[in-house]
């Protein structure tokens, strides 16, 4: 697949996708004190339409997993404002935001983030913990989530009985599970040897064609972000095309 | 999800959530084995005070003689015709029975008073006395006066001592080959009911019998197992109380030593000529929070009574009770609570610091949409588990605490001032007709029925409130070792948290 890249701040050649689900306006994060203020988003204009897969990319410490934390309700801004679906984010309370990141957005990190001390199938279940379902249908969503992944087999498994690829795997299915409108990766293949990540990016693919997902990838792997529809690179804090970074 | 959850990490941790738990259960097991040793030297004090003063007593009720109203005993030399030079080679044997020094009586209708008053659940009344017997030859003899020191009691006098105490320096009975004897021993009157008050009952007679309900003014005894001891007595021999033969008819426990020899009420008062009186009134309360306002209330029935209870009492003992007592309350204490203190606060620590090297676990859970409040309740249930974990070891601890002291049942004296248990504090008048003859102005006796000495051992009993601190203890430890943690779990923002490990 050919990444359409275009101008990341409009829906571009994006007409024939549903309406945007993210539009960000002059979005900034500072962190420190003002001494020491690091300006890690510093006017970002953004919009992304629902379906689209995108890949955010850039050098380390350019602001990507920053803007992802954001994109996944985890923070706020410093200023500006971010709408997911119609709804201002700034303007939620903690639990609400919560009960977003619970019903509309999957995680997935570069370091798996399983619960240690849990199994495959108990860690797929962590995500349905507060959808308030009762423990068999928890048991038998995470089984299910699990067998779609090919882990069926691992389900009793701890994280650290399990390969690089078949963590990563448990942590798709963890996000997964709750049937999110938006899966957020941060750097999923990072962490991987090459024919996994193939593995690995083939199956997000498959689930973002399938599954009607919007699928957010920040990465720094160009092959990876080469297989989205489009791709934002962050540089100085802001969102800037491939095009104009090449140029500048 | 929240046990297996819970379960799994404190497995996880096992080292560290038995070194929370240990701290735990130590300091609760110190607290407990505090607690228990504390209400056993509690347990022995009122033990104290009944081998003093009986069983079922929570107060005794005595009148100080009025200052300056003391009166001498007197042998009746005076009545021998020609003492002094001429009366040498005379033979002496005299013997009174009087009330123990600094006390006076109080009439037998104030027991029926104490009886009456709200709190009172009985009073019976004893005539404590005691018994001196003056025998030998009279020497030829100048006497040039002894010295007699009087210290007055004052305040802080109880059981049938106080008033004033004095110590007799001899003057120089000038002849060498006297040969009085004089011998002491107290005797307590008490009335024969089963009211299950007063200094003795049926349940502290180990040989003979007790008196029986018809035997008020019969001439009958029951010595004490030390006083036996001394005096060669035992059932079916004969003793003489005020110069009147009496029938010992069983011997008491050794450790009931508020008398060394105890008669019925009625032949009491007989042979000390004090008809409706009592010395001393023993009264047991309705429940032991109310013996100090019961004793408030006496103090009002009877004005210028004094009330001791074991509260007081306490405060007058001395050795090794009295160390253990200060042991448990001082030391013992303070010993525990710093335990517990460390206990707490390393729980604490060791539960935040858990809780900081689990951040990227809580930045995650939050980031899939577990609320804060989810967390927290996850954090300090594990918390909760630790402290129950060290509550149940420290019932162990605390448990396995009282048993050896229970078993170990250390020996402790309690060691009450003679002022305090009878001291003996009549006084020869000296001879009559012997102008300025000082004589005994009065002396403690010292022989073990009625010395300050009593010898209980110490047990340390599990009370249903110390079991009850054991459990508040584990709760309180569980939440703060929980609480800490929680505490610095919700403060975790999850982008922070997730961001701490990219």
């Amino acid at each position: 697949m050919n990444a359409l890249i275009s101008d990341p701040t409009t829906q571009g050649e994006h007409q024939t996708m549903a309406g945007n689900i993210y539009e960000l306006v002059d979005v900034k994060k500072y962190f420190g004190s003002k001494a020491t203020t690091v300006r890690a988003l510093d006017g970002v204009d953004l919009t992304i339409a629902e379906n689209e897969f995108l890949a955010i990319q850039g050098p380390t410490g350019q602001g990507k997993s920053t803007l992802l934390t954001l994109l996944g309700a985890l923070d706020r801004p410093t200023s500006g404002k971010i709408t997911f679906d119609g709804r201002d984010l700034g303007a939620l309370a903690e639990s609400e935001l919560a009960q977003l990141r619970a019903a509309e957005f999957g995680f997935v990190f570069q370091t798996f983030n399983l619960i240690p001390t849990l199994t495959a199938q108990e860690n797929v279940e962590t995500a349905l913990v507060p959808a308030g379902l009762s423990a068999e249908e928890r048991r038998s969503r995470a089984l299910q989530a699990l067998a779609d992944l090919a882990l069926d087999d691992r389900a009793t498994h701890l994280p650290s009985e399990l390969s690089g690829g078949q963590q990563q795997r448990v942590a798709i299915a963890r996000a997964l599970v709750k049937n999110p409108r938006v899966l957020l990766a941060d750097e999923p293949t990072g962490n991987l040897d090459e024919q996994t990540r193939d593995e690995i990016v083939g199956l997000l693919e498959n689930l973002w064609r399938d599954r009607g997902l919007t699928l957010i990838v920040v990465t720094h792997d160009s092959w990876v972000a080469g297989r989205a529809q489009r791709i934002a690179v962050i540089k100085g804090g802001r969102v800037n095309t491939p095009e104009q970074v090449a140029s500048s | 999800m929240f046990f297996t959850y819970l379960r799994r990490e404190l497995r996880r941790r096992s080292r560290q959530a038995i070194v929370v738990s240990l701290g735990l259960a130590i300091g609760i097991g110190l607290v407990m084995t505090v607690s228990s040793a504390s209400a056993g030297v509690k347990n022995a004090q009122t033990q104290v005070l009944h081998s003093l003063y009986g069983v079922g007593t929570d107060m005794t009720v005595t009148k100080t003689a009025s200052q300056g109203s003391f009166t001498p005993q007197h042998f009746g030399f005076g009545g021998l015709k020609g003492i002094g030079t001429s009366a040498a080679g005379t033979k002496i044997n005299r013997s009174t029975l009087r009330v123990t020094g600094g006390d006076t009586t109080l009439p037998s209708s104030d027991v029926t008073k104490i009886a009456g008053l709200s709190g009172t659940k009985a009073a019976t009344g004893g005539l404590v006395l005691n018994d001196t017997s003056f025998s030998g030859t009279l020497p030829k003899f100048s006497f040039s006066g002894g010295v007699r020191t009087i210290t007055s009691g004052g305040g802080g006098r109880h059981h049938g001592g106080g008033g004033s105490r004095s110590s007799f320096t001899p003057g120089s009975f000038s002849t060498g080959s006297s040969a009085f004897n004089i011998t002491s021993f107290t005797v307590t009157g008490i009335e024969i009911s089963s009211s299950g008050v007063g200094p003795l009952d049926a349940s502290q007679v180990t040989k003979g019998h007790y008196f029986s309900s018809k035997d008020n003014d019969a001439d009958l005894a029951i010595v004490s197992a030390s006083y036996a001891k001394t005096a060669k007595l035992s059932v079916g021999s004969k003793i003489k109380v005020a110069g009147k033969s009496l029938a010992v008819i069983g011997i008491s426990a050794s450790n009931s030593n508020s008398a060394d020899v105890y008669i019925p009420l009625g032949t009491a008062q007989k042979l000390s000529g004090l008809t409706n009186d009592v010395s001393t009134i023993y009264v047991s309360a309705t429940s032991s929070s109310n013996v100090s306002a019961l004793s408030t209330a006496v103090g009002k029935a009877l004005p210028g009574s004094t009330e001791q209870t074991s509260a007081s009492l306490a405060n007058d003992v001395t050795g090794s009770l009295s160390s253990a007592s200060s042991l448990a309350n001082s030391l013992g204490r303070w010993l525990a609570i710093a335990a517990l203190i460390v206990a707490f606060m390393t729980a604490a620590l060791l539960m935040m610091a858990a809780v900081s090297r689990r951040t990227r676990e809580f930045g995650t859970l939050k980031a899939i949409g577990w609320k804060s409040r989810r967390i927290v309740g996850q954090v300090m249930g594990e918390g909760i588990a630790l402290g129950i974990a060290g509550g149940i070891g420290g019932l162990i601890i605390g448990i396995i605490g009282s048993r050896v002291i229970s078993g170990v049942s250390p020996a402790l004296t309690a060691d009450v001032p003679a002022a305090s248990t009878g001291g003996f504090g009549g006084g020869f008048a000296g001879a009559a007709g012997t102008p300025g003859g000082g004589g005994f102005a009065g002396f403690t006796h010292h022989h073990a029925a009625s010395g300050g000495s009593v010898l209980v051992h110490l047990s340390a009993p599990l009370q249903g409130g110390t079991i009850a601190l054991a459990v508040g203890l584990a709760i309180a430890g569980g939440l703060v070792a929980g609480g800490f943690g929680a505490w610095r779990a919700s403060r975790l923002r999850p982008a922070a948290a997730l961001r701490s490990i990219a």
